[in-house]
């Protein structure tokens, strides 16, 4: 799903060259739920946009669902974002003018798609969430915690391939984190490939597998797995 | 998309209602004075007879004397009367009117209306049909009637209101200047602006109120009304013989061929008036056609233009004013933008969405402007000039101040736009 092979991210001025990735390499399966972990300014997030194709990166090589992204203009790499990828930020992201249905309907507007289509898709994103009743409110009238299950509807309304989350439950307190991360666990027993940058490890935990980053580099990507999607139990928690 | 992009701008410029007004208010100004100054400048600058211009031609010959003569001189702006004549005699043109301006002393055949001084205009009957001057009423005299002092005249629309309350007055008697003419024809409203065949009463002058012709009015000795160029001894004469120039003559040609045949046949006409002595310069003959013409006299008041451009430069600062409160307004958005960006929005699209922002702030702007424009002309109005009470905004120009107020926001969003979809949604999505 999610291939990336010697990935190296290099910021130049003209005294110094800082790597913020450096012969990076991760292979995430479709369907996996992968953590990838490190310490601040080790280049977590530096890896989540370059696979969210919101930044180019310097060497190497970069397979998105088995096609090569680097060569990509910003058209192509924008309907990408649109279509296979779906973002959940630390700071939810919601646009403050708009409320509850009219943000989860942006990724669908950029896709050209009909109103009732979006609409149902919507309603579906929102119910899956459980806020389908709260359409009409706006952001500022929502916890953190619902705020974050709208950034998460927003991100499934699209129906995409893959899910990049950025530290999810960073700006949640424990209960309404639970809440979050449990979401994202039924998300990912419904078969989504989630990708989720991380820097507590109990998160972390949660996942199939994590990688580590430090300084830019990957230091094991092989960890014991710690969740497995099979669970129907919730025993994982 | 363009629906979903203008509900986005209406939200973005109630969110920040302050900024959104100063945008609009900036916008408002510049193009509230560029519109006033603009439409003064097209009201006087305009073609007055829009279709045919193009086939009026103002013949210029010089019969004047060697005395004074300076090289490379234009020819006077008007012609004499043996000129005129010879011309309208020798009827190249495929239509030709010999015309000056005079006053004549009205007397109303309603007892309680006092007798007035009424501008006149003294022509030949082609005066009608080659200005397309529209009639309400009757029509013109006929040709015969050019050349056997018939006593008609055609009055203007605002005469015979005057004189006869808007009824069809054809038929019935006026007397002016203590004889008795049958009224042939009653126009509809007609001033063109500017007053093009007759410059000398003045560019932006009222039209005449009552038209005779030309011959009956000069046999009448009817007061003649203009400018009058002479040279040699022409003190005491019969203006008809007197070496003067008085009158305007103009020709419609159909096409650039008759054009070019009629400027050789003034060309032939003045080598021929030389060679029996009566002209003693070489033919010096011009042809420029009414929109030439008006060119050449500078119809448009030097000070009506350096308003215009003042207010294009005051538009300008405007402008400038309004790409720095976009560039604000659009860069403190761009989180909102790297979330779009990030959720699929190409450059393409943020950028289409941020200029149809910039349009709807041109548009509220351009409303704006309109009324001041609509205030400040009536400003104009208020002033003591001839052109004053031409000062009216038409449907083009109103057409044109939207268009303009769109224009000149969407170029003044181009920049703020163009930074605001370069900014890198990683970047913003990082520090959010």
């Amino acid at each position: 799903m999610l291939k990336m092979t010697h990935l190296s991210k290099v910021y130049r001025t003209e005294v110094v060259e800082t790597y913020a990735l450096r012969d990076f390499s991760i292979d995430v399966k479709e369907g996996e739920f992968v953590a990838v972990t490190g310490p601040s300014g080790s280049g977590k997030t530096t890896f989540l946009t370059i696979a969210g194709l919101l930044e180019t990166f310097t060497g190497g090589e970069y397979l998105l669902d088995g096609a090569d992204v680097s060569g990509l203009n910003d058209n192509a790499r924008s309907k990408i974002r649109n279509e296979k990828i779906g973002f959940i930020f630390q700071a939810f992201n919601l646009i403050p003018d708009l409320n509850v249905f009219d943000n989860v309907e942006v990724p669908l507007r950029y896709r050209g798609m009909k109103s009732a289509e979006r609409k149902r898709r919507i309603m579906d994103a929102l119910e899956r969430v459980g806020l389908a009743s709260r359409i009409k409110h706006y952001p500022a009238e929502l916890s953190g915690g619902q705020q974050q299950r709208v950034a998460i509807a927003r991100a499934l309304a699209g129906s995409p391939r893959l899910l990049l989350a950025d530290e999810p439950t960073g700006n949640l307190d424990t209960q309404m984190a639970r809440g979050v991360l449990e979401l994202l666990e039924d998300i990912h027993r419904e078969g989504a490939t989630i990708v989720m940058v991380t820097h507590d490890p109990e998160l972390a935990a949660r996942a199939q597998r994590n990688v580590h980053i430090i300084d830019g580099q990957e230091v094991d990507i092989a960890e014991e797995p710690r969740f497995h999607a099979d669970h129907a139990t919730g025993s994982h928690a | 998309m363009f629906a979903y992009y203008l509900d986005l701008a209406l939200r973005s410029l109630k969110r920040n209602k302050g900024l959104t007004a100063l945008m609009v208010l900036a916008i408002a100004l510049g193009i509230g004075a560029s519109m006033t100054t603009l439409t003064v400048l097209h009201v006087l600058s305009g073609d007055p007879l829009p279709g045919r211009s193009a086939t009026l031609y103002y013949p210029q010959l010089d019969p004047r004397s060697l005395e004074d003569m300076r090289p490379g001189e234009a020819p006077p702006k008007q012609v004499s009367w043996m000129d005129g004549m010879n011309l309208l005699k020798a009827g190249r043109a495929d239509r030709q009117a010999l015309m000056t301006g005079g006053a004549v002393a009205v007397s109303p055949p309603d007892a309680a209306i006092d007798p007035f001084f009424e501008r006149a205009r003294y022509t030949t009957r082609d005066f009608f049909p080659m200005f397309d001057v529209p009639f309400l009423y009757g029509h013109a005299w006929s040709r015969a009637d050019d050349n056997n002092d018939a006593r008609l005249v055609v009055l203007s629309y605002r005469i015979n209101e005057r004189l006869f309350g808007g009824a069809d007055s054809t038929g019935k008697v006026l007397r002016m200047g203590g004889k008795d003419f049958r009224i042939v024809g009653v126009l509809k409203p007609w001033r063109p602006a500017p007053h093009f065949y007759d410059l000398m009463t003045g560019d932006y002058s009222n039209s005449e109120g009552v038209y005779l012709p030309l011959l009956t009015a000069t046999d009448l000795k009817f007061p003649f009304n203009g400018s009058r160029d002479c040279w040699g001894n022409s003190a005491n004469v019969d203006q008809k013989t007197a070496q003067c120039t008085w009158l305007q003559f103009w020709v419609q040609l159909d096409t650039p061929a008759k054009a070019a045949a009629y400027k050789q046949f003034l060309d032939n006409y003045s080598r021929q008036q030389k060679s029996q002595g009566v002209y003693q310069r070489d033919p010096n003959v011009r042809l420029p056609d009414l929109m030439q013409w008006l060119d050449y006299n500078q119809v448009v008041p030097s000070d009506v233009q350096m308003q215009f451009w003042l207010a294009l430069g005051f538009l300008v600062v405007c402008l400038v004013n309004t790409i720095g409160l976009m560039l604000a307004k659009f860069l403190r958005r761009a989180g909102e933008l790297g979330v779009r960006r990030a959720l699929g929005a190409s450059r393409r699209s943020i950028f289409a969405q941020l200029l149809v922002e910039a349009g709807a702030v041109g548009l509220v702007g351009g409303i704006g402007g309109l009324l001041l424009a609509l205030a400040g002309l009536g400003l104009v109005r208020m002033q003591a000039t001839d052109y004053a009470p031409l000062a009216h905004l038409d449907m083009s120009m109103l057409g044109a101040t939207m268009l303009l107020a769109v224009v000149a926001t969407l170029f003044a969003g181009l920049l703020p736009a163009w930074r605001a979809c370069l900014i890198p949604p990683a970047l913003q999505l990082k520090s959010n």
